[in-house]
């Protein structure tokens, strides 16, 4: 399994693609993952669930705009370069 | 413990001479002292275009560098803008990582690369795998020889991107690339593998992505190794060596991490770190521990056929 420096940037692409397309009150509440639910108690350890939806949050926010860009290019070079 | 390795920082009649904490401990950087241009108004009209000021015989030292003082003037500017220039450029690479913990991994020198080394291949006799700290600052590897650093690691994995190009006696470097990039694309996969699964479990660990990068740099010393006694002794000693530096290197990343990650009994009194189910943390250091042989066998099986 060779791997090239493109093929990091293709998967790392995809991933953040596949986090950016989950739909916050669509699909996430349905599932118990929402936001809302993932305020708990004031004290530490928040827990894997929580931190996994904040995380989840948060690349869908910051990751957003950039995305557009960044899948753009991606269509335009592949489709001129195969 | 801590009382200790003061008491020994300061009065070790081996060690070194305690540097004071901060900057000097690294090394001392004299690339950025300015130029010493004293002009003291001796003026030899016959001696045009002397060279820079370091002849100081007594008194009679020809200081003017130029006998026109706008030339003077414009040559003083001119180093002040690249002083200028220096500081824009320093401040911009420090605003994506930390020139400082940059140079704090590789403030290495022979003793404690021979020690890390033996370390490394037999760590079964180490005893004392505690970082030790100097007023709440790791000690720099020159120091401490449980520091990461990042000398060894990058100075192997030349070393092994430079093996992958031999095929028998024969050089050919058109592999070199593709093994080059598919060893850097493992390094980050792990390294983001471990920076999430410390993320996810709240470990408050004082790990930073270098000294990740570092740990996981460390299976390329048994990786040389392996390959060495593969090229030497033929499958068999491959065989052998991969099962001994395996074994060390689990044994070693385990004992290391486990001082990090695993929660210590003096370190909280709130019991901060241990409450959300211990034994998910000695997953994640045994299951890091059991990916580098894998990873060791899969960057080095085709080179040994």
């Amino acid at each position: 399994m060779a791997f090239t420096l493109y093929s990091l940037i293709q998967a790392a692409i995809l991933c953040i693609n596949a986090v950016a397309v989950l739909h916050e009150e669509r699909f996430l509440s349905k599932i118990g993952w929402g936001v809302e639910q993932s305020v708990g108690g004031f004290g530490d350890e928040p827990g894997i669930k929580v931190q996994l939806m904040n995380l989840i949050r948060s690349v869908r926010t910051v990751m957003r705009v950039p995305l557009i860009g960044v899948n753009s290019v991606c269509i335009v070079l592949l489709l001129l370069f195969g | 413990r801590k009382f200790h390795s003061y008491y020994q920082l300061h009065f070790n009649p081996r060690a070194r001479a305690a540097p004071p904490a901060g900057d000097s401990v690294l090394f001392d950087d004299t690339s950025s002292a300015p130029p010493v241009m004293n002009s003291q108004g001796f003026y030899t009209p016959g001696h045009n275009m002397a060279g820079p000021p370091n002849d100081m015989h007594g008194g009679s030292a020809v200081n003017n560098l130029f006998t026109d003082p706008m030339a003077n003037a414009a040559m003083m500017y001119g180093s002040s803008i690249a002083n200028q220039g220096k500081d824009i450029v320093n401040k911009e690479i420090s605003r994506f990582m930390s020139v400082n913990k940059l140079k704090y991994f590789f403030a290495v020198d022979t003793r404690y690369v021979l020690k890390k080394l033996m370390i490394l291949m037999f760590p079964y006799t180490h005893q004392d795998w505690e970082v030790r700290y100097h007023r709440d600052t790791p000690l720099t590897p020159r120091q401490d020889v449980n520091a990461p650093d990042l000398y060894i690691p990058s100075k192997h994995g030349f070393h092994y991107i430079h093996f992958t190009g031999w095929n028998g006696p024969w050089f050919s470097p058109e592999v070199l690339g593709l093994c080059a990039s598919t060893a850097l694309v493992w390094i980050i996969i792990e390294v983001l593998i471990m920076l999430l699964s410390l993320y996810l479990l709240t470990v408050h660990s004082d790990l930073s992505t270098f000294d990740l990068i570092a740990y996981s740099g460390y299976k390329y010393v048994g990786m040389i190794f392996t390959v060495l006694c593969g090229l030497l002794f033929g499958s068999d000693g491959y065989y052998v060596a991969l099962v001994w530096s395996s074994c060390a290197l689990m044994f070693f990343i385990v004992r290391s991490l486990k001082m990090k990650i695993l929660p210590s009994i003096s370190s909280d009194s709130m019991g901060m770190g241990s409450n959300n189910k211990p034994q998910l943390r000695l997953y994640i250091t045994v299951a890091t521990a059991v990916f580098q042989p894998i990873i060791i066998y899969w960057l080095t099986s085709h080179l040994v056929r």
